[in-house]
């Protein structure tokens, strides 16, 4: 039988895989955020509030941010298991992280669609 | 081969050998364990700034007296220097995760590679961050 240890997390190729499809687009969302801010209008007040009412970005924002919750969380996860060996502690500050990371979720939905 | 003969490795206790000074004056870590350490300190430190950006963000388009505020907040020398070192943190761990992808594919894994990739990576990321902080200010 295999003795597993209580991480909160499942075992396998999932959370590894969704690790770097959600890099991926993170790094494909950056790359083009930051080429908009570095070729557009100077950022007044304007331009920064028009960019954000725009569907596209919102909705990209909003994957990004769902990407970053996921990627965030399995890498966390992995610290947390590396260095916190006491279960309850460890199992403890895993809760804490998954409510930190929803409530970026949520507080994001908040901010893009107000 | 007897039971205890396949057992016995398994069973020895391992050497334990990190204690804080062992850590930082004794063990020289080789230039991909550094982009490695860095990636995840970067990583911790990327979970916890949307705390604080998220806010900025919040403010930013609250209304435009909010905005010419948090840009004046943005102008503030320990904010500055505290943007720029998440600026450092995603520009570290974007590059450092984008070798470590062709990692995973196999490829740049012998060591005269890994050692090029790892300069190329501490080298892409301070120039990405020194580019986007005199973009941004």
């Amino acid at each position: 039988m295999t003795n597993r240890i209580v991480t909160g997390a499942r075992y396998g190729l999932r959370d590894w895989l969704a690790q770097r499809i959600t890099a991926v687009i993170m790094a494909v969302y950056s790359m083009i955020v930051v080429f908009v801010l570095l070729t557009g209008k100077p950022i007044t007040y304007g331009v920064w509030r028009d960019l954000f009412t725009q569907g596209w970005m919102r909705v990209a924002t909003l994957l990004f941010m769902a990407s970053l919750a996921w990627h965030a969380w399995v890498g966390v996860r992995d610290i947390l298991m590396d260095y916190i060996k006491p279960t309850g502690l460890r199992l403890a500050l895993e809760v804490l992280v998954l409510l930190t990371i929803a409530a970026y979720l949520g507080w994001t939905i908040q901010i893009l669609w107000r | 081969m007897s039971e205890a003969a396949v057992k016995t490795p398994a069973r020895r206790p391992r050497p334990k050998y990190l204690n804080l000074q062992a850590l930082i004056f004794e063990i020289r870590l080789p230039l991909p364990g550094w982009i490695s350490i860095l990636h995840r300190i970067s990583g911790a430190l990327l979970f916890l700034a949307p705390v604080w950006l998220l806010w900025m963000l919040e403010r930013s388009l609250a209304s435009e007296a909010a905005f010419d505020k948090i840009r004046h907040y943005a102008g503030l020398w320990p904010v500055k220097l505290s943007l720029l070192v998440l600026v450092w943190a995603y520009c570290h761990h974007f590059c450092a995760g984008i070798r470590y992808l062709f990692l995973d594919l196999d490829k740049g894994v012998d060591l005269a590679t890994a050692r090029l990739t790892s300069w190329l990576v501490l080298g892409a990321s301070l120039a990405f961050s020194v580019f986007l902080g005199w973009k941004i200010w």
